[in-house]
């Protein structure tokens, strides 16, 4: 469903991708982990079509979005979903009007059952009662099941999630990682999670790839990469792990 | 050697925004001449560009007037000329004050916010989040501002243009004794159907001239002006300045073109 092909991208000089390859299966979701900067949220716009890479190709479902544009390219994102890590909630517009903005705008759906769809998602995401509140006066983790049920709403065949646990405490992370494992057995996505939630995420996703100096330096099921025995992935897992009990401590 | 490579790489730099604006502008155009529209955007940006800048446009058109009525009456009356006020006010007014102070105006009003909205959608990944919906910003942004833009600055300048007129008749004729029958008979007279339509033509290029650096300043900000707050703020200032600069030159072209 998604293959990405020797992807190089550098900005200013700096090469963040220097041939990352991947593949992710249909039905299946990945979680794609790595130290900061390390190139996981530019990888995740190369897959969104939002970046243009320097060289290599990234196809999803067959469909070369490094060179789509236009009517292929809009078609094509319109089965895709995006979870931005800050939410990317039009602020203008409240809870409801940002939830049914993408049923509004690409469907020609009757306003009631707009409607129901809206209030049955904001319920599936606990935010039932927040209908008519802007962004700015919700919690930052209401802002991400706010942006979950936009992206959720039109039931995507792929779902991309960049961070969407970051800047959340542990508890509200869990609670969104949660919501994307419910709605991965709902509507079964194809999807890729931008993450350092490790090694939660273990325990929702069925590949895992670890990036470093711009590669993909192992990929495999979460029990493989738990078990593996290479230095560098272990260093990675122990340093983040460490992190994450401290967290939930503090 | 190191400047030259300064100068030469400012230049490609300069070459590429005016590029990008060109190419900007293109889009903007090719998108507003092919359907769909978005009307109900179309409309609120109207209210905002037009309607909501009413009030300035009244307060700025009506002491325009009134300043050019003293200042043409004192002028004037040094050559006993003071019969002509009212085509003095007029012209000046509809061929040069009235287009250029409104689109000042709005520039304050109205392109400042167009590029600050645009430019936070722009950083917070709002824009990013609209073309992952299958939306193009162009149509959604873009094109409605161009269009309101274009719809509501010759409507600001009319109205400007008339208040101005009264406000210079209430001081030439009402606190300085011109006849309204003067005033107002002379300005029918001098005041052509063309100096109308060179009015109107100046104000619809700065509606465009308006919307078109305002949401270029916006869509482009974090690459032409940085990231966050700071990056919107420079967007912001840059997209007034340049607006401003342009009006007024724009404006001299225009003039030396319509008179040949």
């Amino acid at each position: 469903m998604i293959r990405i092909e020797d992807l190089h991208k550098s900005f200013d000089g700096n090469a963040v991708l220097k041939g990352v390859s991947l593949e992710i299966d249909k039905g299946e979701v990945a979680a794609l982990i790595g130290g900061s900067g390390s190139g996981k949220s530019v990888l995740l716009k190369h897959v969104a079509g939002l970046m243009r890479p320097d060289r290599g190709r990234v196809f999803v479902d067959g469909n070369d979005m490094t060179s789509l544009s236009g009517k292929k390219l809009t078609e094509l994102r319109t089965r895709l979903g995006f979870l931005f890590q800050a939410g990317a909630l039009f602020d203008s517009m409240t809870i409801f009007e940002n939830v049914a903005f993408p049923l509004k705008e690409k469907t020609k759906l009757d306003s009631e059952v707009v409607r129901q769809r809206v209030s049955r998602e904001l319920e599936r995401v606990g935010l039932s009662g927040s209908e008519e509140k802007y962004p700015s006066q919700i919690s930052g983790g209401m802002i991400k099941r706010a942006a979950l049920a936009r992206a959720l709403i039109t039931e995507p065949e792929i779902m991309l999630f960049d961070e969407p646990t970051t800047g959340l405490d542990p508890v509200i992370g869990l609670s969104i990682l949660r919501l994307i494992d419910a709605s991965h057995k709902r509507i079964s996505f194809t999807g890729i999670i931008v993450t350092h939630e490790i090694p939660r995420v273990f325990d929702i996703v069925d590949r895992v790839a670890l990036l470093m100096e711009g590669k993909v330096y192992f990929y495999g099921t979460p029990e493989e990469i738990l078990s593996s025995r290479d230095g560098a992935v272990q260093e990675f897992l122990q340093g983040k792990t460490a992190r994450a009990s401290d967290d939930e401590k503090a | 050697m190191v400047i030259i490579r300064k100068l030469g790489a400012a230049a490609l730099r300069y070459l590429r925004i005016t590029g990008l604006m060109g190419l900007f502008l293109a889009k903007s155009f090719l998108y507003a001449v092919i359907p769909p529209l978005k009307f109900s955007r179309l409309l609120k940006q109207i209210r905002f560009i037009g309607f909501q800048s009413t009030l300035v446009i009244i307060l700025t058109g009506g002491f325009s007037g009134m300043v050019l009525g003293f200042q043409g009456y004192y002028s004037l009356s040094r050559f006993g000329s003071e019969a002509f006020l009212g085509p003095m006010v007029g012209l000046a007014l509809i061929k040069e004050l009235g287009p250029v102070i409104s689109a000042l105006m709005v520039t304050g009003r109205a392109g400042s916010a167009i590029t600050a909205e645009i430019g936070i959608m722009r950083i917070s990944e709002q824009i990013d989040a609209l073309e992952l919906m299958g939306l193009n910003p162009y149509r959604y942004l873009i094109v409605t501002n161009l269009l309101a833009a274009i719809i509501s600055v010759p409507l600001l300048t009319a109205i400007f243009d008339v208040v101005g007129i009264a406000g210079g008749y209430l001081v030439g004729g009402k606190l300085l004794g011109v006849g309204a029958g003067t005033y107002f008979g002379e300005m029918a007279s001098y005041v052509k159907m063309e100096d109308v339509l060179e009015g109107i033509y100046k104000s619809i290029s700065f509606g465009i001239l308006i919307a078109w650096v305002s949401c270029f300043k916006g869509y482009y900000t974090t690459e032409l002006s940085g990231f966050g707050a700071e990056g919107v703020s420079k967007a912001t200032t840059q997209a007034v300045v340049l607006c401003s600069v342009l009006i007024l030159v724009w404006d001299y072209f225009m003039t030396s073109i319509l008179y040949h």
